[in-house]
């Protein structure tokens, strides 16, 4: 009886295998005559940072419907799989383990956010799948390994470019930090702040936490307020950066709000009302830039989504058309190769700017400081890097 | 001296939104022996309606006002109250005479269904949404670092006046007076002619309202909307409940308050890292000393 159980089972076992091996085969001779080069997105398309993905989303898929509409790159048509990690860095893995082992994705674009960039870039790294950040400023991301890249500046430049503005143009003496904990571009923004605003001969006074998805920061606030600061600086989302400014006016906070990219969102003035008027946050780009590729970008997308592009849009954006421009100058569609020739990316002339990938990976990105006045971004200046 | 007061409104204002919403959980359980754990959802739904019902109202786009806000909140407590009757009727009265465990895991059901139901695209979205803004912000006391808002104001009174309210029903009218029958025995209760069915609605309703005043509230003096929302609010307030003394309303506004307090002051002068481990520990230290909540044995009376 035992035996002819264990026989039947190893029987089992082995046609399991003879199958699977079958099935894997036929995959593998399948992908060799694909005709499309496969992109994986993953972002956050629900949660609380919806914005940052959907946005991104949108862009890109405008990237690629523009390149397939000219007839693809060297014969293949782009094919675009995204997959929503609704905010959460453990979704983020499961997704882009997903796009690499199932959907056979040859390059990933994602994520918008430092954390979950962080999460799933190992994975990337593993399957040696080359990565693409639009907009994950943090500068421990792109150091995870050479297949991820990113386009957009990283916190050192804007903790700079925050505290320097601070200083010189708002005249701001002490500051209180506000961070989100939990996150690593809350902490890391922070800290590049904190040093150059130091080093400028400024004050950080106080320093307070909160956790993303808290909705009450009123014991925060208080706190803040008995210290006196000239600024606040939030370097947070824009959902928690919404409520935490209008609780600060609900408390009589009389400081300067600032904050990074992070406040980019068509929500942040939705949530926090006209409490939100008199503060500024440090952007990728201005939708009033008279730059005609900036301004030809803002049209085409306001063409089809009916919407003003944020900063996301617009790193999304750059990220597939660097991603285009490097399958087009890549040898074949080995991972290896879109890896070199992305790294190997000079002088591409990008909607925010010319890009360069670095040693690091990393782009080299002016950065633009914005004011909010009657719920609308204003363009106050330029930061060269 | 101001930024102590500060932190006392403070923590008033948020543990009265706790209260009202632990007075739901507390009811219940004093009637059936139930924790409803789908009351957090009522809250959140509460705040939906809210969101749909502002610019149905005051067209777009909304413009602040107290007439408005109230017709909204009116408008979430009628509807609250209707979906309160409807799970109990659907959920929980066909299982009146079942094991309270089968109660317990339905009333887990209806709360992840409620969830996910309202993050179906076609209903709400797994998008937050911001709440419109219904009462434009002013200040009424601005004095020697004691700041309040005509926010903290309205959240405050109006969460009293509504527990006050529901003081008065369940002392002083015939319905309050058949919960209380209900509560220390269904059976008796119907014997003597009480309509148990017809108290036990009443009773859901009656929750529901006030989870979509809170809902209201939530929403306005934090005006982000999700269909998540609900289940740390109801968390909070359930333990809140616990605190108190669950099946005793005065132990349920004790509670919140105490809730409210502890993480305001947690996060002013400690750390916000310990905000809710605080809230949390406070609970275990009563049960341990109190195991039936801080007024949960001294008043025999339970709803």
């Amino acid at each position: 009886m035992k035996t002819t159980f264990s026989l039947k089972n190893i029987t089992l076992i082995l046609t399991g295998l003879a199958m699977s091996l079958t099935f894997t085969s036929c995959k593998k001779r399948g992908e060799g005559e694909t005709q499309v080069v496969r992109i994986g997105e993953y972002g956050s398309m629900t949660g609380s940072e919806a914005t940052f993905g959907i946005s991104t989303h949108h862009a890109i898929q405008m990237v690629i419907d523009e390149v397939n509409a000219a007839g693809g790159v060297k014969g293949k048509k782009l094919e675009l799989i995204s997959v929503d990690d609704s905010g959460k860095p453990e979704e983020a893995v499961t997704a882009v383990t997903k796009l690499i082992t199932q959907d056979k994705v040859d390059v990933l674009l994602g994520e918008v956010a430092s954390s979950r960039s962080l999460a799933a870039a190992p994975i990337a790294q593993r399957y040696q799948i080359p990565m693409i950040s639009p907009s994950s400023t943090n500068p421990k991301v792109t150091e995870i390994g050479d297949y991820i890249f990113r386009v957009c500046f990283t916190d050192p430049f804007q903790g700079k470019v925050v505290a320097k503005f601070a200083h010189d143009d708002l005249k701001a003496k002490t500051a209180a930090l506000l961070i989100d904990k939990k996150s690593d571009y809350s902490v890391g923004l922070a800290d590049f702040f904190k040093q150059t605003f130091t080093e400028l001969g400024g004050q950080v006074i106080t320093e307070e936490n909160y956790i993303a998805g808290d909705i009450d920061f009123k014991g925060q606030l208080t706190s803040i307020k008995t210290k006196n600061p000239d600024i606040v600086v939030v370097p947070g989302y824009y959902t928690e950066v919404g409520l935490i400014v209008k609780q600060a006016k609900d408390l009589g906070l009389k400081a300067i709000f600032m904050g990074g990219d992070g406040w980019d969102s068509p929500k942040l003035v939705e949530i926090g009302g006209a409490a939100m008027d008199g503060t500024y946050f440090a952007n990728h780009y201005s939708a009033e830039d008279k730059d005609p590729k900036v301004q030809d970008f803002v049209k085409k997308y306001r063409d089809r989504y009916h919407e003003t592009p944020d900063g996301l849009a617009v790193m999304g954006y750059d990220a597939a058309l660097v991603l285009v421009d490097a399958l087009k100058r890549s040898v074949d569609f080995s991972h290896k190769a879109i890896r070199d020739a992305i790294a190997s990316t000079r002088s591409f002339p990008a909607v925010t700017g010319m890009i360069t990938i670095d040693d690091h990976r990393n782009a080299s990105k002016p950065a633009v400081m914005l004011k909010i006045e009657s719920a609308k971004l204003h363009f106050v200046k330029r930061v060269e890097p | 001296m101001g930024e102590f007061f500060q932190h006392i409104i403070n923590g008033v204002s948020l543990g009265s939104v706790y209260a009202l919403i632990a007075i739901g959980y507390s009811m219940v359980y004093g009637i059936l022996q139930l924790i409803n754990f789908a009351h957090g959802e009522v809250v959140m739904l509460g705040a939906v309606f809210g969101f749909y019902a502002a610019p149905i109202i005051g067209g777009r786009p909304v413009h602040p006002s107290l007439a408005l806000f109230f017709s909204v909140l009116l408008v979430a407590m009628a509807l609250c109250g209707l979906v309160g009757f409807t799970i109990e009727r659907l959920a929980y009265r066909p299982l009146r005479k079942a094991p309270r465990l089968n109660c317990l895991i339905t009333a887990i059901g209806v709360s992840l269904f409620l969830q996910y139901f309202t993050q179906l695209d076609f209903v709400f979205g797994a998008i937050p949404q911001s709440y419109p803004e219904m009462i434009s912000q002013a200040t009424v006391l601005d004095l020697g670092g004691l700041h309040i808002s005509n926010l903290q104001v309205i959240v405050l009174a109006l969460s009293f006046s509504l527990m006050a309210g529901l003081q008065w029903i369940v002392y002083r009218t015939k319905l309050g007076k058949g919960m209380r029958a209900v509560s220390e025995s269904t059976d008796i209760a119907a014997l003597l002619g009480v309509p148990v069915n017809r108290v036990v609605s009443f009773t859901f309703v009656l929750g529901s309202v006030l989870a979509a005043a809170a809902g209201t509230l939530v929403a306005t003096s934090y005006p982000k909307v999700d269909a998540l929302m609900g289940a740390l609010l109801g968390l909070k307030a359930f333990v809140a409940a616990v605190l108190g003394g669950i099946g005793n309303l005065p132990g349920a506004v004790l509670g919140g308050l105490m809730m409210g307090l502890a993480e305001e002051f947690t996060v002013g002068y400690l750390s916000s890292s310990f905000r809710d481990a605080i809230a949390f520990a406070i609970l275990i230290v009563v049960l341990l000393f109190r195991p039936s909540g801080l007024l949960g044995r001294t008043v025999v009376e339970k709803v």
